[in-house]
């Protein structure tokens, strides 16, 4: 397992799931996020069949649950973003904190939103992580592209994905130009002044910026000068295969009765 | 300690495993000026990358009585002065003065003192003119010029360059072996010009697939063309 780019979340493998058409991939990531973000609040036991659907799908991959879980750390910020709903959903009283002479009170029903909302959140995100760490780049702009998503916006995506890697190696440069000539002297107060270390940090962000039009601009003059014209081919003709469609369809199958199960259980029936 | 530079089995790999340096030993006496010369890919450019702890790979790098390591990191960048082969690499802050005052600065000295090390060095090149410049927007030659300057404002022991005429104009490279010349610092310079080899580096070393294959007076070296064919040069 290698990973010389540490921003490609690509892991080169072999793996039914690696081998699987990204088209197919990519619909069927979709109709997986939809299905768990569709899911109502606190039918908690569709959330160990979501999880345990996610961890066989890490394994059957070749990423390995503790890669997974460990890229899916990324869900932390939103749970502060949510936090405040244990607040402010109205309910039964878990608990009241006064702060600054504001009383807060926490609900049960709160804390039930809170933990589906997180949990769908990290689900969704530990889907997309096999979706990215199975599927090259190409292949999902190819996948997009299936699914008729405009074609400028793919080629929008297309283009931010690679001058990402533009943008992040001239920002290696500059930090290793700067550190190389970041030195101390004996009996000497290091570092220079927190405005100054601003100002210099503006100037690399402004100098960063700048270089990184020009890079772009010869970049994007080199794909013209090789015939682009507004979108990335790729192999995108050859015609799925009756096994492609049928996984497929037992995709959006499972995928239903998920769905259903969860409304049984939420009390819809 | 009567040496600049100390270095002793030093091995790295990259992080998609290839070899890039592989058993180094070399030892650079004060006031020596020392060519580093190899074909592509032979480890020049990671082997300067390991003077000043850019890269720390797997051996001892002794600099000025300073092993190359974490906590000496600072103390050591500023005994060593990197130029980088693309000067563009070099230079960061959006005017002259700025960049080569960065080093200075950083170091905690006075206004007067950063005003008075970037004048010296700046004139030194023969920049003092350009001082407001934006960096970004100079010629090549110029900005490799400003480049040498911004390590000279720290006033370093040991000078380290990568490839300092590669890209240059003949008038362009003319003025910098004739500055290089000048400088007092002990120095090692990676290049591929042995021209500027001949004239100012008076020990070669060559590099070969990451090792030291060859070191010694660059007088019986480099006439020497089949050694030189040997290791790709």
């Amino acid at each position: 397992m290698s990973n010389s780019q540490p921003l490609n979340p690509y892991i080169q493998l072999e793996s039914p799931a690696h081998r699987l058409d990204s088209r197919i991939k990519l619909s069927l990531v979709f109709v997986y996020i939809l299905t768990i973000n569709l899911i109502p609040h606190a039918v908690w036991v569709v959330f160990p069949i979501l999880f345990s659907v996610n961890l066989s799908l890490a394994v059957v991959s070749g990423i390995g649950i503790k890669k997974l879980l460990k890229r899916s750390l990324w869900v932390l910020p939103f749970v502060i973003a949510v936090f405040p709903l244990l607040f402010s959903i109205r309910g039964n009283t878990w608990f009241e904190i006064t702060l600054l002479g504001f009383s807060f009170t926490a609900s049960w029903e709160g804390l039930e939103r809170l933990l589906s909302i997180v949990l769908k959140a990290w689900f969704s995100i530990q889907a997309a992580i096999i979706l990215v760490s199975t599927t090259k780049f190409e292949g999902i702009l190819k996948g997009l592209r299936w699914m008729k998503i405009p074609k400028l916006l793919v080629a929008v995506i297309g283009l931010m994905w690679r001058y990402l890697f533009v943008l992040v190696a001239e920002a290696k440069r500059l930090l290793v130009a700067r550190s190389s000539r970041s030195s101390d002297l004996p009996d000497f107060h290091s570092g220079g002044s927190m405005i100054w270390r601003a100002q210099v940090t503006g100037y690399m962000a402004g100098n960063l910026l700048l270089r990184s039009i020009e890079r772009s601009d010869r970049v994007y003059m080199a794909m013209l000068s090789r015939g682009y014209d507004g979108e990335v081919r790729m192999d995108n003709d050859r015609v799925l295969s009756r096994k492609e469609i049928h996984i497929l369809l037992i995709g959006i199958l499972i995928c239903v009765c998920l769905f259903v199960l969860s409304l049984y259980f939420g009390g819809a029936f | 300690m009567s040496y600049v530079i100390r270095i002793k089995s030093l091995s790295y790999r990259y992080p998609d495993q290839q070899i890039g340096l592989n058993g180094v030993d070399l030892t650079i006496l004060p006031g020596e000026k020392v060519a580093l010369v190899g074909a592509n890919g032979a480890g020049k450019s990671t082997l300067i990358h390991h003077l000043n702890g850019i890269l720390i790979g797997e051996g001892d790098v002794n600099i000025l009585g300073m092993t190359v390591e974490k906590k000496n990191l600072k103390r050591i960048r500023g005994k060593v002065g990197v130029v980088f082969q693309n000067p563009d690499d070099q230079l960061f802050s959006s005017t002259v003065y700025e960049d080569v005052a960065y080093g200075p600065i950083y170091q905690g000295l006075n206004k007067q003192e950063v005003k008075k090390r970037v004048a010296e060095a700046l004139s030194m090149v023969g920049m003092q003119d350009y001082i407001d410049r934006n960096s970004y927007y100079l010629s090549i030659g110029e900005k490799k010029r400003v480049s040498i300057a911004t390590v000279l404002s720290m006033q370093p022991e040991f000078l380290v360059m990568d490839e300092p005429t590669s890209g240059l104009d003949p008038r362009a490279r003319r003025e910098l072996i004739n500055l290089l010349q000048q400088l007092p610092q002990t120095m090692l310079i990676a290049t591929h010009d042995l021209d500027l080899v001949e004239k100012i580096l008076p020990r070669t070393v060559i590099m070969y697939r990451g090792q030291v294959v060859v070191d010694g007076p660059t007088s019986q070296i480099i006439p020497d063309s089949n050694l030189l064919e040997n290791y790709g040069l």
